[in-house]
């Protein structure tokens, strides 16, 4: 049953793409000007000529991050945190979520573990007293304190359990029946059937380790020791000019600020927007997965 | 069922060792920490040896200006956002809906996620740019109406409102994909019914979409109510301002610099305890009401 559209109807079809199309721009044009302007002239990024294409085209504001020292050796501190970090996260987080995956008759007192791991969502100690264990452990300006303390994300465990509870049961019960144990039958059976799972996971933990900031500002007491993002809070958005060397005020003479600012936001941003094709694959199984419970 | 006890199981509870043991000591030894709260603490005598001071550090902290500030901003910031945060995702998935080619939806859909993955950092960095009173590109075009340049992120009346707005930007596109997901769990058969007796678009939207995805509205809606107390540290703290304090500092911000700038750890825990305690009972009422009406449960 075809029916000829209304002139409303066509009317507000026109009115919701026109409207659609302008939020999506919106959401990235700050990215793009903030691109156009780290492409920009010193001069022309300063005194705000640049709209959403480089005025004066130059690399002169990435020529002068690449070399800056404190920018590349954060760098390298963000990328061991990202490796180190993902790894024990998923580790620790596949662990913790198989043996939850199982009824109590398998695992005794599993609703009491459950409870214990889902508390945490729930309440926490807060700033303060988190930062006086970090501290007694000796673990401030380690990179443990920007590893360990995050390591198990209860809302990651919960995805996998309830992912892990709806593989076919024969499965595993065939795997038992070959003479596998539970550690054998983890590792060759549950965690290949749920790559999608553990890659939407993975995907999370880089994220939320890449974008990390504050655990970088409070439990490292030199700024040489922080990560990227944490360098990046002090310089863009804290704007401390003192830590400047000498060398460093000559090389701006070229370069305004805002250029460099812009080009550091752009690097800071670069790796989340090439991993974003495969973030937006997964993401949405990721949301499905969390939703789907027996 | 003697089963239980074989060996294999065992390695069950071997597993959940390495978790048990970063939970206890990075969340349920700092609950204990708490305590710190009640003291008149000292970083070098420590826990057990910092003395018992009672409620005194409450009471501090109840006669000092600033707290009933913080708490109002806190609060009106948590709300205005809760409320902005779940009406835009609505509409915007509603309209999504109505378009037809699926390749526009699906860059869209693309492009309003993106802000989602992005720090607060980078994208403070970004709106301290584009809303810069001099050279920012928002004020260059308010510039055309010939509206004055406004100092969004100086100006105490305008943060509340940038806050929002901008913490909407980010997070809207991330939300839709839930409505999303509901809407297309809708029975077409309904709107074909529904077309048969004569009901038009707008009609079709009204009784059958939006009661579709009721039950996930509410269901968000009572699960935001945990927020209450949570105005969002990290956007707030890569923000703002000393000029804008009497508008935009927060619980979390005011305990940040409490703690880790004055060192007034007993203080700055008080507060934290207090923040603490009230989003708890705050998010076990809101599951609670999920569980009760709409049959939600978190694992």
């Amino acid at each position: 049953m075809v029916r000829r559209k209304s002139p409303g109807r066509t009317a507000f079809i026109y009115c919701n793409y026109t409207l659609l199309a302008l939020l999506s721009l919106l959401c990235i044009f700050p990215l793009i000007q903030v691109l156009a302007i780290s492409f920009s002239s010193s001069y022309a990024a300063a005194s705000g000529l640049v709209r959403f294409f480089p005025v004066d085209f130059t690399l002169d504001a990435y020529k002068y991050v690449a070399t800056k020292p404190e920018f590349l050796r954060s760098f390298g501190i963000t990328i061991e945190r990202v490796l180190l970090g993902v790894s024990i996260n998923m580790l620790v987080t596949i662990l913790v979520a198989y043996p939850l995956s199982k009824d109590s008759s398998q695992l005794r007192f599993r609703t009491a573990f459950v409870w214990l791991f889902v508390f945490t969502m729930l309440f926490n100690g807060g700033l303060i007293p988190t930062y006086v264990v970090i501290k007694d452990l000796h673990m401030l300006n380690s990179i443990w304190a920007l590893v360990l303390p995050g390591a198990l994300p209860i809302f990651n465990v919960i995805l996998l359990l309830n992912f892990f509870r709806n593989i076919p049961k024969e499965l595993l019960e065939a795997s038992f029946m070959d003479g596998a144990n539970q550690w054998s039958t983890l590792w060759r059976i549950v965690v290949p059937v749920s790559l999608p799972a553990l890659a939407t996971i993975t995907l999370f933990a880089t994220v939320g380790h890449w974008n990390a900031w504050f655990d970088g500002i409070i439990y490292m007491n030199q700024p040489d020791k922080y990560p990227l993002q944490s360098y990046m809070q002090t310089i863009i958005v804290a704007r401390d000019m003192s830590n400047l060397s000498l060398d460093d005020i000559d090389k701006l003479k070229n370069v305004s600020d805002r250029n460099i600012k812009a080009a550091q936001i752009f690097l800071g941003a670069l790796p989340i927007l090439l991993i974003y094709p495969l973030l937006q694959r997964f993401f949405m199984t990721g949301i499905v997965m969390g939703s789907v419970k027996e | 069922m003697n089963n239980r006890f074989k060996l294999g199981n065992y390695s069950l509870y071997l597993m959940l060792l390495p978790g048990l043991a970063l939970i206890v000591i990075f969340n349920y030894v700092p609950m204990a920490g708490l305590a710190i709260g009640f003291q008149q603490f000292n970083p070098t005598k420590g826990l057990f040896g910092s003395e018992y001071i009672g409620f005194e550090n409450f009471k501090y902290v109840y006669s000092l200006d600033d707290t009933m500030t913080v708490l109002r901003n806190t609060v009106s910031i948590a709300v205005m956002k809760m409320i902005a945060g779940l009406i835009v995702p609505i509409v915007v998935a509603l309209l999504l809906n109505e378009v037809g080619k699926a390749y526009f939806r699906k860059g869209v859909q693309t492009l309003i996620y993106l802000p989602h993955f992005l720090s607060w950092v980078i994208l403070a960095g970004i709106l301290m740019d584009v809303l810069s009173p001099s050279t920012g590109i928002v004020n260059q075009f308010l510039g055309l109406f010939g509206i004055k340049p406004i100092f969004f992120l100086g100006n105490p009346s305008w943060f509340q409102p940038v806050l929002v707005i901008s913490d909407v930007w980010k997070e809207f596109g991330f939300n839709t994909i839930v409505y999303l997901a509901a809407l297309t769990g809708i029975n077409p058969n309904l709107y074909e019914a529904a077309q048969m007796d004569g009901a038009g678009r707008r009609k079709q939207t009204w009784y059958i979409t939006l009661p579709g995805i009721l039950p996930i509205i509410i269901l968000l809606a009572t699960l935001s109510l945990g927020n209450v107390l949570n105005a969002g540290f990290d956007q707030v703290f890569n923000m703002y301002s000393p000029v804008v304090y009497s508008t935009g500092d927060i619980i979390d911000t005011y305990v940040y610099r409490l703690g880790m700038i004055n060192f007034q750890f007993g203080v700055a825990t008080a507060v934290g305890l207090f923040k603490s305690v009230v989003s708890f009972v705050l998010i076990s009422v809101s599951y609670m009401l999920a569980y009760r009406f709409a049959n939600y449960r978190i694992f």
